[in-house]
């Protein structure tokens, strides 16, 4: 009897420090987990005209596009987007980033061991809800399904949340054409400084980009913005034929130098490309580019001395703002 | 039984103080970077330099993926998209006028710290000391001194890159202990964190270089992490706040990306510009 109570008891005692062992050295989490969860408001404070009204058809400044890139943005009639097939196609993860809307992150949590299993961000309005997974499962095959929302894993690098995304469907990188395609990966990181969280995004496109393209947008804690729903319903917006597909065939846009005659920006750096992403690009403008006299149009960026009118004079403005 | 329940207790126990020091290793300490708290007295705080959890030191290059037609170019008069600034500095901005600033010598008003960094340039980051850290870019040729520790601003006039007191942030690293029978051998630093800086005193200058002004009263708050992306090339992406209560509405919130170069070849070094 006493034996058995002994033999019990060294049971017990194992289990107890398999329970304590396993809480402390399994369940304790990696430092600098740090919460992310929220909703968090969108600034705007950067690309305004590209990330809220949307860049101008033939705008790839900024865009380490290839020569395949350029044609296939040159090819987008914007009607395109009317179609009802098209209409509630999502965004992918690098949308985050280069569109306008709000986010909310919430994490999800194992019961027993309270670490975060999957960080969660909502989709909102035409963007893709994003999972990224935190339990270190493998990516699946590269035959897997493609969805807009991809698929991440993530780990904790001190204070920064790294993710990795792969298998995104193709998808518009502006919202004038440009197009990542279904090859694209994305490394993400996640920083919170204070209330404010820094996205930043390299998207690595062996397709329609010549190098990494690398953007970055600042997120700020405020539980009163909104963070639209992405239910979407297509409507026919225009009548067209069967199998018409709004396009225009190579060299046939008639809009790709608006830009450059508007801001006297020379045509080869509206097309974008690597090359012209650095300060040795500046120094082949000086002697080619003259600015504007005076700005004409979206001049005042919405948050800035307000929005234009017909007439370009900034109208609408904060309170703060006496016209 | 008495020893068995003894014994349940003393491996209890033993775990739970395993636990409290692995928790120990991992949870941040109570201490600020590099300022001590650690063992008994008050060890003296590891220099910035061998606190560093990130190495900034070298090479970088502008990327110049975000606003590229602001900050590649000289936008036009009255270009202040994206910035929230307030009447008063609208009616500035729209009075821009460059040969002015030539006639006074002010050639340099988009090359203080809030202008510049947005500015397409190199940097080259060194250790000018163990406790400060000197940022040069081509672009203008500037110099901005990053201080860490007990540094003390000097009096006087406001200047163009204000004065700049850093400290790291994220995981911390221990103090080296100098208490007797203290471990020699130091801790290892933690190989992961942030850099802060915020910049005061800053002489009134552009957040732009078509004159969309910033006042003597700008606070330039920044946050620099580092990255890799998949293919292994390093980045450095700057946070940036601007809060001005002169001329921004509100703070004015951006991030910017710099590319690692290898080495110093293409630094080519500009003087100040007011036009271009």
């Amino acid at each position: 009897m006493q034996h058995e109570m002994v033999n019990h008891m060294k049971r017990l005692s194992l289990a107890a420090a398999a329970l304590v062992a396993a809480t402390v050295f399994v369940a304790t989490p990696a430092f600098a987990q740090i919460d992310i969860s929220g909703t968090w408001g969108n600034r705007i404070h950067e690309d305004w005209i590209e990330r809220a009204p949307g860049p101008d058809i033939g705008d790839y400044t900024g865009l380490p596009l290839n020569d395949e890139g350029r044609a296939r943005a040159d090819a987008y009639q914007v009607s395109l987007q009317a179609m009802p097939e098209r209409q509630c196609i999502l965004y992918t993860v690098q949308y985050m980033v280069m569109g306008p809307q709000n986010l909310r992150i919430t994490s999800e949590v194992d019961p027993i061991s309270g670490r975060v299993v999957a960080w969660r961000f909502s989709g909102t309005v035409d963007r893709a809800p994003h999972t990224i997974w935190m339990d270190g499962r493998p990516h699946p095959s590269k035959n897997a399904l493609h969805t807009a929302g991809g698929f991440s894993t993530g780990e904790w690098q001190g204070n920064m949340l790294v993710a990795y995304t792969t298998h995104m469907t193709e998808d518009m990188v502006w919202r004038n054409g440009v197009q990542a395609s279904d090859q694209a990966t994305i490394t993400e990181t996640f920083v919170r400084h204070d209330n404010t969280l820094t996205i930043t995004m390299i998207l690595e496109d062996p397709i329609y980009f010549e190098e990494p393209f690398i953007r970055s947008a600042s997120f700020v804690l405020d539980p009163a913005v909104r963070v639209l729903p992405e239910p979407c319903e297509p409507q026919v917006e225009i009548q067209r034929k069967e199998g018409d597909v709004p396009h225009y065939l190579p060299g046939t846009n008639p809009f790709l130098k608006e830009l450059s005659d508007l801001y006297k920006v020379p045509y080869e750096g509206v097309r974008g490309g690597a090359a012209t992403l650095y300060p040795e690009y500046r120094k082949k403008l000086k002697d080619v580019y003259a600015p504007p006299a005076m700005c004409t149009k979206n001049c005042c960026g919405g948050v800035g001395g307000g929005v234009a009118d017909r007439d370009q004079n900034c109208v609408k403005t904060d309170p703060a703002i006496k016209p | 039984m008495v020893r068995v329940r003894r014994s349940v207790l003393a491996a209890v126990g033993a775990l739970v103080v395993a636990a409290s020091v692995h928790a120990a290793g991992q949870a941040p300490p109570a201490a600020p970077a590099g300022q001590g708290g650690r063992g008994r007295g008050n060890p003296p705080p590891r220099p910035a330099k061998a606190a560093a959890p990130i190495d900034l030191t070298g090479y970088w290059v502008a990327n110049i993926s975000e606003d590229w037609r602001w900050r590649m170019l000289t936008p036009a008069k009255g270009d202040y998209v994206s910035v929230p600034i307030n009447f008063a500095a609208k009616t500035i901005a729209d009075a821009w006028d460059p040969s002015k600033d030539e006639a006074a010598g002010e050639q340099c008003k988009s090359y203080g710290a809030p202008g510049l960094m947005r500015a397409p340039t190199r940097l080259h980051i060194t250790w000018q000391d163990d406790e400060t850290m000197k940022l040069e870019t081509d672009y203008g040729t500037q110099t901005r001194l990053f201080h860490f520790g007990e540094w003390k601003a000097p009096a006087g006039e406001p200047t163009l890159q204000g004065d700049s007191v850093a400290t790291w942030e994220g995981p911390r690293p221990p103090a080296v202990n100098s208490a007797p029978g203290a471990n020699d051998a130091p801790p290892p630093v933690p190989k992961f964190g942030s850099l802060k800086v915020v910049t005061t005193h800053l002489k009134p200058g552009y957040l732009r270089k078509n004159g969309v002004p910033y006042s003597d009263k700008t606070t330039l708050s920044e946050y620099w992490d580092l990255m890799k992306d998949h293919s292994g090339t390093e980045w450095l992406v700057i946070t940036t706040f601007v809060d001005d209560p002169t001329y921004l509405q509100n703070r004015w919130i951006t991030s910017l990306n710099f590319k690692k170069e290898a080495n110093g070849s293409k630094w080519d070094p500009t003087p100040c510009n007011t036009r271009w």
